[in-house]
Formats: structure tokens, C-alpha cells, sequence
């Protein structure tokens, strides 16, 4: 059986345009308004990204720390989180659904647990932006088991020797961090050259699909059309705060501001 | 779980940086794993370089100041009545805190590596202020991460740090301390890791950071095991007493003496109340880098921490003291505030040449409960890790008064 994620490329190879994948946090600004923001988000996006909280992270630029620190505060927790994914699941419009966070929160929970919960509730993949390869074999390994795609990572740092061996490793969708940086900050190199290393990376597996994050908003997003998916995050999370602080409802700006994305790269 | 002999302490982990099977490791973002991985090939390789050696000791020496001193505080010995108390007292050197050493190191490493920015977090000011002093003599351009909590708290050192010309980098985040600190500078070095060196605080982060730091801290022992031989004709049988924040001073004083059985060289390391991990049994969890003991909430969350001491409001602790508490090599226990606060004016009011800041006041009351239980004939020794001058509005605030 194919794969949910793997369905949903196959699709935008047919219709000839690169998947749109969002990314929000799980729980922000609160649970029922988090669901109804993807539910509603869902309706133009491919593949949703949901954050699940960590208080320490790593690799977070400021947008998408404040939706964390909201979430938290307001007492976000895995079952919690679980139980709106199996929610989400049963949406009509549901999209293939990912989760992301970082690797405390799964050792936390317990590993087997974690991935046995995932699939019972209808996760479809898996990033944890602190596990990197090769320390995360043996839970890539699970979640094959699992039918869960573990997303691998590849940042304009990867040595090509190391490419090669993340993507023999890798499922059905790898992510290309655009650049040296957190989320959410500004491309600080050209598009020209995130294709470039693009294409390395479709090179050694033509098979793969690679999706590009980090720095990918409204403006910058066309220009990285040739891509088989584009994640937005932090521009994303930064419209939600922006809503809550001018009081308007976010579910409602978000739909718009995901439609004109995805009218961007159509 | 065993501790090999033979071998330094740091240097006891697989090749995928775990102590023990399970202390440490390399939690950290693709983006940094090449850096990391090229840091960590440069350290293995000056650590044997006689030039980068003869760098080093020449930095130690001239800039750092030489050998700290060693003596015995007969006041508080007498005034006790059991064993004899003695003190290695690292706040004599440049930079009033064991923290040159690894500011140092670091500073040096930053320079071989051919970069021109070094960035650094802080709690109690200390390595932050070492790190400002450090990079202004190597010519190096310096960010600082300090929580907004210890800026107001510890001011003494931001000035410092501001005078030698460093950038402070204030963090809001979270509790607005230490923990908030590391997290955010470890960001900064995510998105600059190709021009920026890392220097981090204590021993802690992935693995080369840990080591980096452990290696430099090392100094201590070395200093002491020459001295002690030198003053009692051999390793006498003693008790080696240090506070425990990150850890970084305390495996700094206590390295060369890892071989020795514990009944003859035992190892206490004195944690603050509320930032106990290793005295409070808590869960391995994964922060900065690397699976360490730490205190979690119910849902996995890191918990935030009160300390009156800066340095010591950290919720997690070093993979190395893990390793050398599940080895049974090392004892922790830990001390209150207030515990801390009165160590300090007993020792202050009898040794009037030292003046502990609140890190090593924490390992005081540890020394002070035990010495009374001793004979005359056991040693112990504490380490002075930090001076209390950047504490001076804190203790007035508490006590009443600073002594002169």
C-alpha cells in the first residue's frame, strides 16, 4: 500500500506543481482554535505540518516560539495532541498530517509508545529536527514498521558523502533546509542557489521528494515553483499572532493568506 | 556501567558520544552536524599539538595568572573542631572564576579554526565576562546570551562584559535565566554555525562542548595534585568538595583524581535545592544537545528553576557527573538558599581572605556539616570556584551586610 504522503506527490507531479505544506503549532492559540485552523487550512494545502511543543528548541526562530510558548501555556500535552490528530483524521478534507518537534518529547512519552500511538491515530510521517541521522536509525526503522514516513533532513551544511547516506536511509519525503539558520528568518541565499542544491539532492535519488523549508513565505515562495513541495512555517505562525494581537480571528486569515500561497505556485 | 582507568574522563565515550551507553550523545540540527563534527576534529587534533600545548600554558600563565593558590582555613578548622578544612582558591585568577579556563580554550580554538566571532551564554556572568575578556585579547568579536533575570542580578558582571566589548544578547524567553540562555545561543550558533565559533557555558551540549570545556576546567586538578603532594608528601586520603551548576568546576577539580578509590579521594558534589537534579532522582531527559539527568514536568517539558545563585539555576547537569553518579565514583547532595547565605557568613567572618560568590557558598554548607563528624586527621577540600563580588547587592539584600 502506498503510503498517504507518497499519494499526495504523485498527484502534484500530475497536476505539475509543487505540494503545499503548512506548518503549525498543535495547540496554538488554543486547542479548539488549532484544529479549526487546520481544518480550515486544509482545504488548500497537500500535506499539514503539526508542531508538538518543546519549551528548549533548537532550531526555532522567534515566530514559531511564540506559537510554542502560547500552546504551552495554555497546557498543551501529547494526549492531548493525539486525541486532535485522531480528530483531524476524521475530517472529511483531512490531509496527509506530519508531526514535528524535537526529540525529548518522544523520549519522554516512551519511542514504541510514541510511534504506536502515531499510527493509531493516523500520523502519516514524522520530523524530529534533534534526532539526526545516523543516531535516528533505529526509530526511522520503527516508523517504517509503522507505515510512518520518518522525514530525514538535509541543511546546506551536509557534507555530499552524507547526503548520500541520509537519503539511503530516507522514506518517501526528505527536507532540504534552505539555509544556514532557524526558522523563520530571512532567505539569506538566492533561489537559484536552494535549486542548486536541490538538484543534488534529486540527483542521488530521483525517487525521492524533497521539500524545501525555512524562509519560505508569500514573497519568496514562486520562485522556488521547480520544488516538489514548500513548507511555510514561521510566516504562518507569525500571522496567527498577528490576528490574536488585532483581535481578528485567525482561522479566517489563515485560510485566505494559505489560498494566496497556493495560488502562488499553481 | 564502569569508569575505565586510564583514561581521561572525557574521553570515555563511544563513538557516538554517550557516557555509559547513555549520557550525552549528539541531539542537535542537521545544520550544525558538519560544524560540529569539524569542531570536534580541530579539538582531538590541538589537544595533541605541542604548539597550540605551549599556546595554551603561555595564556594560563601570563594572562590567566599562573597557579592558583592553595591553603588551609585554620580559623574555620579550629572553630569546627574536626577534619581540617583546606581551600583551592580558583577565584584568585584573572577573571575571578574558574570559567578562564574554558574562555579561554575557547577563545584560542576560535582563533585556530580561522573564525572571527565567538558567541557564549551566561547565567551567573562569569563565563560571560571571561569569555568578553578572552575574546578582547584574541581580537575576536563577542556575543553574550543572558537571561533578563541575571542581567538585573548579577550587574557587576554585565558591566564588566560591556567594558571589554562585548554584545549582550538579552533573552525573555521562558524563565529569563540560564537554561533560556543556552537555548537561545545555541540557536544564534544554528543560523551562523559557518562563522561563529560556540562556546558554551559549562559541560554541557553535545559532546565536543562538553569536552572543550572539561578539558580546560582540568587545569584545576592538575594545579592541586602538585600542591597537595607538595604539602602533605603524598595523596593523602581527602574529601573533594565542589558545588555542582553545569558541573564545569567541579570536573575540573576533581579529573586527575578520578583513578583514585573513592575511600581514598572521595568525590562531593553540592547541588542547589531547587536545581537538584542528581540529588532528586530525576528522569534522563534530552536538553542542549544531550541526554542528561533533568528536572521535567508530567508532559516532558523542561522546568523552569529558583536559585538565589545564578550559576546554579539550571535544571539539568552535565552527562558527565550522570556518568560519574551511576558509577557510584561521585556522591551529590545539596543546600538551600539559606544554607548557602549562612556558610557564607561563617566563613567570611572567620577566613576574611576568602570570599565565596554563591556557587561555592552552596558547597560550604556541605563542607561546614561535615567537618565536625571527621577526625582532625581528614582533609577535606573545597573548591572556591567564584568570587562574591558579583553577589554583593544579593548577600546585602539578604544578610544585611557584605563583608569587607
Amino acid at each position: 500500500m502506498m503510503n498517504r504522503i507518497d499519494l499526495a506527490f504523485k498527484k502534484g507531479q500530475i497536476e505539475k506543481r509543487p505540494l503545499l505544506i503548512t506548518y503549525t503549532v498543535c495547540g496554538d492559540p488554543n486547542k479548539k482554535k488549532s484544529l479549526e485552523i487546520l481544518k480550515s487550512v486544509s482545504e488548500h494545502v497537500d500535506i499539514a505540518e503539526l508542531g508538538f511543543p518543546f519549551n528548549c528548541p533548537q532550531a526555532d526562530g522567534p515566530d514559531i516560539q511564540n506559537s510554542t510558548y502560547r500552546a504551552i501555556e495554555n497546557g498543551i500535552n501529547m494526549k492531548q495532541i493525539f486525541e486532535l490528530v485522531k480528530n483531524y483524521k476524521r475530517y472529511k478534507n483531512s490531509k496527509p498530517l506530519i508531526l514535528m518537534g524535537y526529540y525529548q518529547i518522544i523520549f519522554h512519552y516512551g519511542e514504541k509508545k510514541f510511534v504506536k500511538k502515531c499510527k493509531e491515530v493516523g500520523v502519516d510521517g514524522l520530523i524530529v529536527v534533534d534526532l539526526p541521522w545516523p543516531d535516528n536509525k533505529n526509530f526511522a526503522k520503527l516508523c517504517k514498521k509503522n507505515s510512518i514516513c520518518f522525514v530525514q533532513l538535509i541543511a546546506p551544511t551536509t557534507t555530499k558523502k552524507r547526503m548520500k547516506l541520509i537519503i539511503k536511509d530516507s522514506h518517501e519525503m526528505v527536507y532540504q533546509i534552505s539555509m544556514i539558520s532557524t526558522t523563520g528568518k530571512k532567505l539569506k541565499v538566492s533561489a537559484k542557489e536552494i535549486i542548486r542544491n536541490n538538484k543534488i539532492i534529486k540527483r542521488i535519488n530521483p525517487k525521492k521528494n524533497v521539500v524545501v523549508g525555512f524562509g519560505i513565505t508569500k514573497k519568496t515562495i514562486s520562485s522556488l515553483k521547480e520544488c516538489d513541495g514548500l513548507v511555510v512555517g514561521s510566516a504562518i505562525c507569525k500571522a496567527i499572532s498577528a490576528s490574536l494581537k488585532s483581535r481578528q480571528n485567525p482561522v479566517i486569515k489563515l485560510n485566505k493568506m494559505v489560498k494566496f500561497l497556493k495560488n502562488k505556485i499553481i | 556501567m564502569k569508569i575505565k582507568r586510564g583514561i581521561p574522563l572525557i574521553d570515555q565515550h563511544d563513538k557516538n558520544g554517550f557516557y555509559g551507553g547513555k549520557f550525552g550523545g549528539n541531539y542537535v540540527a542537521e545544520t550544525a552536524i558538519q560544524p560540529i563534527k569539524d569542531l570536534s576534529n580541530l579539538f582531538e587534533k590541538l589537544r595533541r599539538d605541542k604548539k597550540f600545548l605551549k599556546l595554551k600554558d603561555h595564556y594560563f600563565k601570563n594572562y590567566l595568572g599562573g597557579e592558583t593558590p592553595f591553603f588551609k582555613l585554620e580559623n574555620l578548622t579550629n572553630y569546627l573542631g574536626g577534619a581540617q578544612i583546606w581551600c583551592k582558591d580558583v577565584s584568585a585568577i584573572h577573571g575571578q572564576a574558574h570559567k578562564g579556563y574554558h574562555a579561554t580554550v575557547n577563545a584560542l580554538i576560535c582563533k585556530a579554526a580561522g573564525k572571527k566571532y565567538i558567541v557564549g551564554d551566561t547565567g551567573a556572568g562569569m563565563f560571560g565576562k571571561n569569555l568578553a575578556m578572552a575574546a578582547r585579547e584574541l581580537k575576536l568579536k563577542c556575543k553574550i546570551f543572558m537571561g533578563t533575570k541575571d542581567i538585573k542580578r548579577q550587574a557587576p558582571n554585565v558591566k564588566f562584559m560591556k567594558d571589554a566589548g562585548a554584545e549582550i544578547i538579552p533573552v525573555d524567553t521562558g524563565s529569563a535565566t540560564l537554561v533560556d540562555a543556552v537555548s537561545e545561543c545555541m540557536r544564534y550558533y544554528v543560523s551562523n554555525c559557518d562563522t561563529t565559533h560556540l562556546a558554551v557555558g559549562s559541560a554541557i551540549g553535545a559532546n565536543v562542548f562538553l569536552k572543550i570545556c572539561a578539558y580546560s576546567t582540568a587545569q584545576i586538578s592538575k594545579e592541586l595534585k602538585t600542591q597537595v603532594i607538595e604539602e602533605f608528601g603524598e595523596i593523602p586520603k581527602m574529601k573533594l568538595v565542589n558545588v555542582i551548576g553545569g558541573g564545569s568546576s567541579a570536573i575540573g577539580f576533581w579529573s586527575e583524581f578520578i583513578d583514585y578509590p573513592k575511600k581514598h579521594v572521595e568525590l562531593i558534589g553540592v547541588e542547589a535545592k531547587y536545581c537538584a537534579p542528581l540529588t532528586t532522582n530525576a528522569k534522563l531527559a534530552i536538553l542542549h544537545g544531550a541526554a542528561q539527568y533533568c528536572l521535567t514536568d508530567k508532559n516532558g517539558q523542561i522546568k523552569e528553576t529558583h536559585s538565589i545563585s545564578a550559576g546554579l539555576d539550571y535544571p539539568g547537569v552535565s552527562p558527565l557527573h550522570c556518568f560519574l553518579k551511576d558509577t557510584g565514583r561521585a556522591r551529590y547532595c545539596s543546600a538551600s538558599d539559606e544554607q548557602a547565605l549562612a556558610a557564607f557568613k561563617l566563613v567570611t567572618k572567620l577566613e576574611p581572605s576568602v570570599k565565596p560568590s554563591l556557587e561555592p557558598a552552596h558547597c560550604l554548607h556541605e563542607v561546614i556539616r561535615l567537618a565536625p563528624k571527621l577526625n582532625q586527621d581528614e582533609i577535606i577540600i573545597y573548591n572556591n570556584c567564584g568570587h562574591a563580588y558579583k553577589d554583593q547587592k544579593i548577600i546585602k539584600d539578604r544578610i544585611g551586610y557584605f563583608p569587607s
